[in-house]
């Protein structure tokens, strides 16, 4: 029978090694998996590089992963926000590496890493600093640059709804970058705000495919970043 | 002295706002940047309909909510809490920069820190040394959209001259912006440079020349 669920979050995520390649998904705190980011910083793993369109906030979650000293390298589009301090700080000291790549750019190297993609073509970048180094290509008369494809050995992932095979919905905005990462990763670990049976979820409705996914943890009521920062908590 | 007329020259933030809006056509799906673009859709005219796209993976945004009715899972690409319309939908960000970078979305408006007489737009980075990159969307949507408007003060708190013949500042893209709003006026991008299109309320052709970097086209009268 297959069954992906966890009993415990700090399982899920034991076996992450230090050097791993990890997506965390979410957009700003909106489907950020911040209990698997916590278990992530509670295990320890160093010389991480992280792959999310942002960096975190205050010194929870993904901030907090950063503060902790666990990650060489941050591969995202928008590293700066109203509460970010903690990645600046480190990237200003030299203390961290910074891929920039443009959002669209960075969906769409991830998606087709979950495809099989090894390379595309956009013209996103064209004639701007982001493209120095890269191959260009005209095409019908269009200069487009060359970009790779994503993978990673992890991607810890938030969704609203799960099964135990894994098939996923999600919540509104915070669905964002977390269906794509799912495809991207060898091992795709789950943060479900609510397990239901198999068969529950209308076919027609499920966004994530259980194909897509191997570990699966209920966390029923997660934490609210922005107001863990609101009442000055940081982790750990 | 008249000091009405001192006080009226020039175009309010919300009236920049106001005529992009004038000149979006009804039916566009529209991307609006952070900042003063996002006031455009306070200005839809009367029986026009526009449909909001937000990059983190909504079409059909609507207003921010009323106070304590805000959702940390609904948010716009700026991060703060926005509604979703009767007929809007969900998506993630693969599907999201197809409608960007497939050509899908008919305008979006943007700030800027420069804009050349070519239309090359900067306005992600000043390029300097400890600045932290951060680009978001920008390159995405200037490289996709088909109508890219921009809103922007006519010069720096300075008083630096935005538009400019070239842009020092690192490109968001080459050749892409069609028409600015500024404070002073409204001005197209043509394959001769930059041609006034309209002066705001006190404000002469020949102001709008000093505080361009750039030649400026006088206004074809018809």
């Amino acid at each position: 029978m297959i069954d992906k669920r966890f009993d415990t979050v700090r399982s899920t995520v034991a076996d992450i090694p230090d050097g791993a390649v990890v997506m965390v998904g979410g957009f700003g705190e909106a489907g950020s998996p911040i209990e698997l980011i916590h278990a992530l910083i509670d295990q320890g793993a160093k010389d991480l590089t992280i792959i999310n369109n942002n960096t975190g906030n205050g010194e929870v979650g993904l901030a907090a992963l950063i503060g902790n000293g666990q990650v060489r390298k941050m591969i995202c589009s928008y590293p700066r926000s109203s509460h970010s301090k903690v990645f600046p700080e480190l990237y200003r000291a030299g203390r961290i590496e910074l891929e920039i790549v443009p959002q669209g750019t960075l969906a769409e190297r991830i998606r087709a890493g979950g495809a099989g993609i090894p390379a595309f073509y956009t013209a996103t970048t064209v004639d701007t600093p982001l493209a120095e180094g890269k191959e260009i290509r005209t095409i019908d008369g269009r200069d487009y640059v060359l970009e790779y494809g994503l993978k990673a050995d992890f991607a810890l992932i938030k969704c609203e709804q799960a099964d135990r095979l894994g098939n996923l919905t999600y919540n509104k905005t915070a669905r964002n970058f977390n269906p794509i990462m799912c495809t991207a990763a060898t091992t795709t670990v789950v943060q479900a705000r609510s397990l239901v049976e198999v068969g529950t979820l209308n076919p027609e409705h499920v966004i994530t495919p259980n194909v897509f996914v191997d570990r699966i943890i209920e966390v029923t009521d997660p934490l609210i970043e922005s107001r863990l920062i609101a009442e000055g908590i940081t982790y750990p | 002295m008249n000091v009405t007329s001192t006080e009226t020259k020039g175009w309010s933030r919300e009236q920049m706002a106001e005529l992009a809006a004038r000149d979006i056509p009804d039916g566009s799906y529209v991307n609006l940047g952070i900042g003063i673009p996002e006031l455009v859709a306070k200005f839809v005219p009367e029986g026009r309909e526009f449909i909001y796209h937000t990059e983190n993976g909504l079409l059909g945004m609507g207003p921010a909510p009323e106070p304590g009715q805000e959702d940390p899972e609904l948010i716009n690409a700026g991060k703060k809490a926005v509604t979703a319309v009767p007929g809007a939908s969900y998506f993630h960000h693969g599907d999201s920069f197809t409608m960007i970078r497939g050509g899908h979305i008919d305008v979006c408006v943007l700030g800027a820190m420069q804009i050349s007489q070519s239309g090359d737009l900067a306005n992600w980075s000043t390029g300097a040394p400890d600045a932290i990159p951060a680009v978001g969307g920008a390159m995405d949507l200037v490289a996709g959209v088909k109508t890219i408007l921009v809103i922007s003060q006519h010069t720096t708190k300075t008083g630096a001259a935005k538009l400019v013949a070239d842009c020092n500042y690192p490109l968001t893209g080459k050749n892409v912006v069609t028409r600015v709003y500024t404070d002073l006026a409204i001005i197209d991008i043509t394959p001769d440079g930059f041609r006034l299109l309209k002066l705001a309320p006190g404000v002469t052709f020949e102001e709008v020349c000093e505080k361009t970097d750039a030649p400026l086209l006088p206004l074809i009268k018809d």
